[in-house]
């Protein structure tokens, strides 16, 4: 099979061929029985699909579509604007509570040492997980497959 | 020359326009690609908003469909990567007229419609997508070779091969 082939195939399949090309396709067949059997099982095929078509949603569907659409893009703002809020609040009262932390005299310093440890701790254990992650999922050869 | 930054509110309005004029081909084509109509009008609108998120850097000159075509398809991958699907296989009908058809039942075409729903759902993507283009919503082979990145008689020769495919599959499911 040549792109030659592929060319009259095509333009005969969606019946647009003209009779030169026709004829040309004739001669190709005539010199090649298995492709005469290839082209049979594509009218086949073709036959099929042209009884076919994609199903229409409702006229409700198509009116709503946009505003769906600019709804979605209200909401994924209001996302964005509640973590970006909740991620400066949560850092400003976590700066707050480790100042206050830092200047209460009344703790003792082991206690501190102790909290300053935990905390530096699970936030290194965080950065590899994390890392770990990011690394495997880069270098996963397989991931394009579905599981 | 460097281009003018398109204001937000003209863009917006663009952007409407655009979304308008192209949701139909978006969500046929989402359609072939999931099977669903519920993943189709997800992705399809999904891959708008995030059209939309970066349309600063679309060049308003050049298809928006080729562009958009891009998205939706990555989106559908990384979807298909990243969550097991519960296949829904209702997104063909059999053509209206051919309900008047004498030679067929109208249990013979659903049925013959379901095994075809099956065998494009099983097709392997590249045969997938270029199915759905050409044959369900009639994309000009032109405009297929500059959506998929490929030269026109490959347009042609993979059609050939995902019609045969298809065949197979139908034939395996007797």
């Amino acid at each position: 099979m040549n792109e030659r082939f592929f060319y009259l195939a095509e333009r005969h399949l969606q019946g647009n061929i003209t009779p030169d090309e026709r004829s040309e396709l004739k001669d190709i067949l005539d010199s090649n029985p298995a492709l005469r059997k290839e082209l049979s099982e594509q009218e086949k095929i073709k036959e099929v699909i042209n009884k076919m078509q994609l199903k229409n949603p409702s006229r409700e569907f198509w009116d709503k579509y946009w505003q769906n659409t600019y709804n979605r893009a209200e909401r994924s703002i209001a996302w964005l604007l509640i973590i970006s809020g909740a991620a400066v609040v949560l850092t400003y009262a976590a700066i707050e509570a480790a100042e206050q932390f830092i200047q209460n005299t009344e703790t003792p310093w082991i206690l501190k040492l102790g909290i300053a440890a935990l905390v530096a701790g699970a936030v290194i254990l965080l950065v590899t997980v994390i890392r770990e992650k990011f690394f495997s999922y880069k270098k996963d050869q397989y991931k394009e497959i579905q599981r | 020359m460097e281009k003018e930054a398109v204001p937000p509110v003209e863009r917006t309005i663009l952007f409407e326009q655009l979304v308008k004029e192209n949701m139909r081909r978006a969500y046929f084509t989402a359609l072939g690609l999931t099977g669903s109509h519920d993943l189709a009008m997800e992705i399809s609108q999904e891959a708008f908003l995030r059209a939309y998120k970066s349309f600063s850097r679309f060049d308003t000159e050049r298809n928006f469909f080729t562009w958009y075509y891009k998205i939706l398809k990555n989106l559908w991958l990384n979807l298909k990567r990243g969550k097991k699907r519960k296949r829904v296989l209702r997104f063909l009908e059999v053509k209206n007229e051919l309900y008047q058809d004498d030679s067929m039942s109208n249990y013979e075409q659903e049925e013959l419609k379901d095994k075809l729903e099956k065998a494009i759902q099983l097709l392997p993507e590249e045969f997938k997508e270029i199915i759905i283009l050409r044959e369900f919503e009639n994309t000009d082979y032109k405009d297929i070779a500059v959506l998929l990145h490929i030269p026109q008689g490959t347009v042609m020769s993979r059609l050939f091969y995902a019609r045969k495919k298809l065949a197979e599959l139908m034939r395996s499911m007797v």
